[in-house]
């Protein structure tokens, strides 16, 4: 800049549009963006953006090239941000974009079920020969009642009530289901590990209670909630490979970006996973402590719950008018 | 491109960048947000304890009402304090604020309600194993700075180009006057925008020098003995109107 030179006389003569433009702007920013101010940002766009270019070869590290440096990305970010159709996008999401996904990731549902399954067996297997081994997976609390003959659950909603008690399942696994999923960052290992924690965990006390004939107590407690449930789990631990995949073998040109997309893909199913956890915190809350509640409710609350699972994320329950 | 700005491309084939924020900043904005989420949380629960008649630590079993009514609460409050405040601040929170950074998406924009919330669910994992360990090394370590709550939401922490409220006022109040070189202006303008910041002698000398200069480019200035004699406001007056080249 020539310190000597006179101030542009376009600098004069545009001072009057970024007034008006910065306006609107704090309109937008209070959330009453009129159709004249959203107009005037269009119009305003291209014009800051070549203000911006002659401040810069004009007014080189001027505080006025700063400001309208500052005035441009902020109308380039209203001006480029995505539109929002909350209820139709919602519908959508539901409807066609969380089914595509459990689709897609099918072969790794199915693989991570299996290393459930294995490790629940492993479990299973490793409290029935060595019975000792069951403080490794479980508290002193959960043990003494099994050696007294009762379930830990037994009782509990005498201690806490069944609200109270549903909002702290379903906040820990949701906890636990979206910890199951970002652990796969780590290369899909972190994921890995939480499943072959919880089969294991499973099994061992399917095998402790079966010592002491408790085993059906068991199975009758989590019937009603644990397929879905566990389900739910498996999900998140399948995103979560699928997040661990896409470093080991990114489909883009950098990990970064691949991991990207494969978040912005999986994060949808969240959508789903979360509601159907809280549904079964609930029926964990108030149907499976119920000692008084027997089999036969137990199963229809069970298979209604698999139902309504297999509704949600097929998409069938949202898909009426929705163009895929 | 330099890994510490990222620039954003727009088809007008004008382009800004914007300085990414490095963990000092981020570490000074999450410890702002951390006590005031904390404040919140404990002047609620203490407050509805106080007024369900409980105490703080009351001895008795807590009633359901009294989880639902005073623990709750405070618990979405402390939990959900990031991801609300990010969405509905556009990528801030009061803490980046002070901090005088933002989150924004690679685009420069602001980001998307998806990526806020992959973004906070990924704490999980930049919070291990205490005190924000693995995220702040992430932090130190990666590229552009980002923890790996960023990574996955394709998002970034970038500094607030000295606050965009104050950039604009600064256009808004942007005072003019044709006779002037651009240097002179921009000072003006810059000491107008920072006069209350400045100690009332320093700005006093500051605009004494200025209306002198401005004098001597042949705009319509007083001469610095008269200005002695005026208060602090009508000498700012002075001054924006000399930069404006309007009336004295």
């Amino acid at each position: 800049m020539n310190p000597g030179a006179r101030a542009p006389s376009w600098l004069v003569q545009r001072s009057a549009v970024w007034r008006r433009l910065g306006d609107s702007l704090g309109n937008w920013r209070r959330g009453r963006l009129s159709r004249q101010d959203a107009l005037q940002v269009l119009e305003g766009y291209r014009g800051v953006a070549r203000d911006v270019a002659s401040a810069r070869k004009a007014l080189p590290g001027n505080p006025i090239t700063g400001a309208l440096e500052t005035l441009y990305a902020s109308l380039h970010a209203i001006v480029n941000r995505e539109p929002r159709h909350t209820l139709a996008s919602l519908r959508h999401l539901y409807a066609i974009e969380v089914p595509a996904t459990v689709r897609e990731l099918k072969p790794r549902i199915v693989g991570v079920w299996l290393l459930f399954a294995l490790s629940t067996a492993a479990g299973w297997w490793m409290i029935h020969t060595f019975p000792t081994l069951v403080g490794l997976v479980a508290s002193p609390d959960m043990i003494q009642h099994v050696q007294h003959g009762e379930l830990w659950t037994d009782g509990i909603l005498n201690v806490t009530p069944s609200s109270v008690l549903s909002v702290r399942i379903f906040t820990n696994n949701i906890v636990v289901t979206i910890f199951a999923c970002v652990a796969g960052i780590f290369y899909g290992l972190g994921t890995f590990y939480i499943i072959a924690n919880n089969g294991l965990m499973l099994g061992a006390m399917f095998a402790y209670t079966r010592i002491y004939g408790l085993d059906g107590d068991l199975l009758k407690f989590i019937f009603a909630h644990g397929t879905v449930e566990l389900s739910m789990v498996c999900l998140g631990g399948a995103a979560g490979v699928a997040l661990g995949e896409s470093l080991i073998r990114p489909q883009l040109a950098s990990r970064r970006e691949s991991l990207q997309q494969a978040t912005a893909k999986i994060a949808r199913l969240f959508a789903a996973v979360i509601p159907l956890l809280i549904v079964c915190g609930l029926i964990e809350g108030f149907v499976s402590p119920d000692t008084a509640i027997g089999w036969p409710v137990r199963i229809v609350v069970g298979l209604a719950n698999l139902a309504l699972m297999f509704a949600v994320l097929s998409g069938r329950l949202f898909r009426s008018g929705v163009a895929a | 491109m330099s890994t510490d700005t990222l620039t954003i491309v727009s088809p007008t084939g004008v382009d800004v960048e914007l300085a990414i924020a490095g963990p000092g900043s981020r570490a000074y904005a999450f410890v702002i947000d951390w006590h005031i989420r904390v404040l919140i949380a404990v002047c609620w629960f203490a407050g509805v304890s106080y007024a369900m008649g409980r105490g703080i630590w009351g001895g008795a079993r807590p009633s359901t009402g009294f989880i639902v009514i005073a623990t709750l609460p405070a618990t979405v409050i402390y939990f959900l304090y990031h991801p609300v405040l990010e969405m509905l601040m556009r990528g801030s929170t009061p803490g980046k604020r002070m901090a005088g950074v933002r989150i924004v998406n690679r685009q420069g924009g602001t980001p998307s309600t998806l990526a806020v919330l992959v973004r906070n669910a990924f704490r999980l994992i930049d919070c291990l194993p205490v005190l924000y360990v693995v995220g702040l090394s992430t932090t130190m370590f990666s590229a552009q700075r980002t923890r790996f709550g960023d990574l996955a939401a394709g998002t970034l922490l970038v500094h607030d180009g000295g606050s965009e409220a104050k950039a604009l006022q600064q256009l808004g109040s942007l005072s003019l006057n044709p006779a002037l070189d651009a240097g002179t202006i921009a000072l003006g303008n810059d000491l107008l925008l920072r006069w209350k910041e400045l100690q009332p002698d320093a700005r006093r000398r500051l605009a004494g020098e200025l209306m002198s200069r401005i004098g001597a480019a042949g705009g319509a200035a007083e001469a610095p003995a008269s200005l002695a004699s005026l208060d602090d406001d009508t000498l700012r007056q002075r001054l924006r109107h000399a930069l404006s080249g309007g009336p004295q």
